[in-house]
């Protein structure tokens, strides 16, 4: 007979009396803390080798897709051909340069050039994301490519564009199927994915992507996120996944859409950072030096410095994968390539989550300020559904967060969350309400809308679809424990409780959950998906 | 009472469709007000029509360099910086003599020559999607009535705020109806407007651009810095008013 911890993944480490502190992400810092014997430590896994040649990996790919012929015999003369790229939303923090963007966009357009295509346009699929600064865009396709486009060729999706938008129809469940109208005016449409997480592409990339707070109604809304599964998990049973699947087969009918979909590993940390992704256990002396001069560094930093300085630091992320083709089969084998990167095996759920809370989400990539929406959506919308099966907490457990939930905001970025969280939240936490009596106001609120299509601001929808994004873990957990909140208000306005130290909000936990409660710590990030049993 | 409101060359009806009316139905009555210098237009409408009526409308093409001019002349500089209704006064005297019907004529014609290529790439958009939430449309300027309503006409404004000069026989005299709009009155004519319109003044509107216009932004619910000048940014920033870039 085999012990329950002898089935666990190797990444799967039981706490005993003589293991080592563990690192916990705290926003701009880290936390040291000893946990209780017995808690679980699930790690990410090592990086899969990246491949040893991206372009060719690339090129391959467009010559040989899944369920259409290969790039080239599309192409002729004459037509007219939309790219669209994600945008800096992923992955996190941003990867090395080249960025994967750049790498593909130097070959698409090479390509496109050789069969006489001239008539190309790159869009960047941001929805009702914030638009990029000229530097960010550059940063991403590379200068090349930025000096050859922007902005006349390169530019971002305009949600709120009056003639920017077609409607295609209406799926069967009555969803709009609305997108960008040079898309789909095109003869292609090439779409460029990053598949940071298995959440990104497939039919999510047009559906979402190129779409408006209309096309975005019909799945971003209270209930479909309550009738969703988890979000890494798009063949499972989501709401959420299942309106993505029937707008973008839809748009398919319609549409001629080649899709590019691509993996990258997990190497977030590399250099002096990567000890932050060994086990603590197995830490050298000079691991345990790197990691109390980071933590004098930053306690001697003040807090933008330190905000600036993590953002400037990049991953070294590498392409393990790269497909071609139709939407589904491609999506399919990029979904086993990132389950293959990002899954753990694990026995059974926890009656206590702990999950460190990093300093960035994907809706504050060089902000000023991760704000306290932020916070919540990286806790229970993201955090919270890494896992396929069932969520690595029981039903009704504590989720324990560690986070200072600072009230600062980016009023460049997130405008409308300001308003959102103290005028709105405040007032009520009911996602229902806040769809039905806030949200139009919101969404069609000039000034928000002047600032997303003329600054660098979030939609003023937007934060109303953070608190959605968190509703399937809000129903799920019991209680939410913050430990190192700088301020009272912020957890309460959330309705999570608070604690100093990670010892007392264990002891708050265990007072609701038993003495024996099970308590998993997650060591993220990297990304780490919990496939529980 | 200064604040004058309904003017039938400025009300603009509109189409209402199921989303206006939506609108409409949940939301209460309230109102966008919208400085215009700054706001709307990168122009002074005040030194752009003072300049241009006491040349008489001679010089249609001096005209085009009036802010700049006015703005030099030491006496109305000095004024302006003391206060801003001093600074009016002062100023629409030079209307002193000048019939109705030609500054009409002179502000259809300052409106198409110099006003229109002045008005922001964003403006129209941002009005009309304001206009789409259902809400009533209201430009509050301390220039000259007559000489703002094709303005607002363009912009489909449902009333304006502004100054009202005195005139004799059609002629005017160089005063200015009182009190006069400027700086703080502005605010206290925006509170009239609500009270007269049964409009909820929490739910309203304010679009402007400079920290003169502080207190009007201050009365309304939905303060919102539109080209703003350095100390408004920073008073909106503190505020966390929205901060919009026409420009």
């Amino acid at each position: 007979m085999r012990l329950a911890k002898e089935l666990e993944a190797p990444e799967v480490v039981t706490i005993d009396k003589g293991s080592a502190p563990r690192i916990l992400h705290y926003g701009e810092d880290f936390l040291l803390e000893d946990l209780p014997v017995g808690t679980r430590v699930i790690y990410p896994k090592q990086p899969i080798a990246g491949l040893p040649n991206p372009r060719a990996a690339i090129r391959w790919a467009l010559n040989h897709p899944l369920g259409c012929d290969p790039l080239p015999a599309q192409l002729k003369p004459g037509m007219k051909v939309t790219i669209a790229i994600d945008d800096i939303s992923l992955p996190l923090p941003q990867m090395q340069r080249p960025d994967l963007r750049q790498t593909m966009l130097e070959i698409l357009l090479e390509m496109l050039a050789d069969h006489g295509v001239e008539d190309v346009h790159i869009i960047i699929a941001i929805a009702l994301h914030r638009k990029m600064t000229a530097a960010e865009v550059e940063r991403a396709v590379g200068p090349k490519v930025f000096r050859a486009h922007w902005p006349e060729t390169l530019y971002h999706h305009d949600a709120e564009d009056p003639d920017g938008m077609v409607e295609l129809g209406k799926t069967r469940h009555g969803e709009p199927v609305r997108i960008n109208r040079r898309a789909a005016e095109s003869d292609l449409i090439i779409y460029a994915n990053i598949n940071f997480v298995p959440m990104n592409g497939g039919h999510k990339s047009v559906g979402v992507g190129l779409t408006d707070y209309k096309g975005l109604k019909a799945n971003h809304n209270p209930k479909a996120i309550r009738e969703s599964w988890s979000y890494m998990d798009p063949k499972g049973p989501s709401e959420l996944h299942r309106s993505f699947n029937r707008i973008g087969s839809f748009a398919e009918k319609h549409l001629n859409v080649f899709k590019i979909e691509t993996a990258v590993n997990n190497r977030m940390y590399q250099g002096p950072m990567e000890f932050l992704g060994k086990n603590e256990d197995d830490f050298t002396e000079s691991d345990r030096l790197k990691f109390q001069a980071l933590k004098w560094t930053l306690s001697k930093t003040p807090k933008a410095l330190r905000r600036e300085v993590f953002m400037r630091v990049p991953a070294g992320y590498e392409l393990i994968a790269v497909y071609a083709g139709k939407t589904e089969p491609v999506h399919d084998r990029i979904l086993e390539k990132s389950y293959d990167q990002y899954a753990v095996q694990v026995q059974g759920q926890a009656d206590i989550l702990i999950h460190g809370v990093p300093f960035i989400t994907p809706y504050n990539v060089n902000s000023t300020a991760m704000n306290p929406l932020l916070v919540q959506v990286m806790g229970l919308g993201y955090l919270f559904n890494l896992y396929r099966g069932r969520p690595l907490v029981k039903k009704g457990g504590v989720l324990i967060l560690t986070h200072p939930c600072t009230d600062a905001f980016d009023t460049n970025h997130h405008p409308s969350y300001v308003e959102f969280f103290h005028k709105v939240l405040a007032e009520t936490r009911d996602a229902t309400i806040h769809s039905e009596r806030y949200e139009e106001d919101f969404a069609t609120n000039p000034a928000y809308i002047e600032m997303y299509r003329r600054g660098n601001a979030f939609h003023g929808v937007h934060p109303l679809y953070m608190w959605y994004w968190g509703e399937n873990g809000r129903q799920h957990v019991g209680k939410v424990i913050v430990v190192g909140a700088d301020n009272a208000h912020v957890p309460r306005i959330m309705g999570w409780e608070r604690a100093s130290t990670l010892a007392e909000a264990i002891a708050m936990a265990r007072s609701e959950m038993g003495r024996s409660a099970q308590i998993t710590m997650v060591h993220n990030a990297p990304v780490v998906l919990a496939d529980v049993e | 009472m200064h604040a004058r409101i309904g003017h039938e060359a400025t009300v603009h009806h509109h189409s209402p469709d199921d989303r206006h009316e939506r609108a409409a139905r949940e939301r209460p009555a309230s109102a966008a007000f919208y400085d215009v210098d700054g706001t709307l237009v990168s122009t002074n409408v005040v030194h752009a029509f003072g300049y241009y009526a006491a040349n008489r409308g001679r010089l249609v093409e001096s005209a085009l360099r009036t802010a700049a001019v006015v703005a030099g002349i030491p006496a109305f500089w000095a004024a302006d910086q003391v206060s801003r209704a001093l600074f009016n006064e002062l100023f629409y005297k030079q209307y002193k003599g000048i019939s109705r019907d030609r500054l009409i004529a002179l502000s259809e014609e300052l409106f198409e020559k110099v006003l229109k290529p002045a008005i922001y790439p964003g403006a129209r958009d941002m009005v009309e999607r304001c206009r789409d939430t259902g809400v009533r449309q209201v430009i509050v300027t301390g220039a000259i009535d007559l000489t703002i309503m094709p303005l607002a006409r363009w912009f489909g404004m449902d009333d304006v705020i502004a100054n009202e000069l005195e005139f004799l026989d059609d002629v005017a005299t160089g005063r200015v109806i009182k009190p006069l709009i400027a700086g703080a009155t502005k605010a206290a004519a925006v509170r009239d407007y609500c009270a007269a319109q049964k409009l909820d003044l929490s739910a309203c509107w304010g679009f402007c651009d400079s920290y003169a216009d502080y207190s009007m932004l201050a009365v309304v619910g939905r303060p919102t810095a539109v080209n703003p000048d350095f100390r408004l940014r920073s008073l909106a920033r503190s505020h966390d008013w929205p901060v919009v870039d026409l420009r």
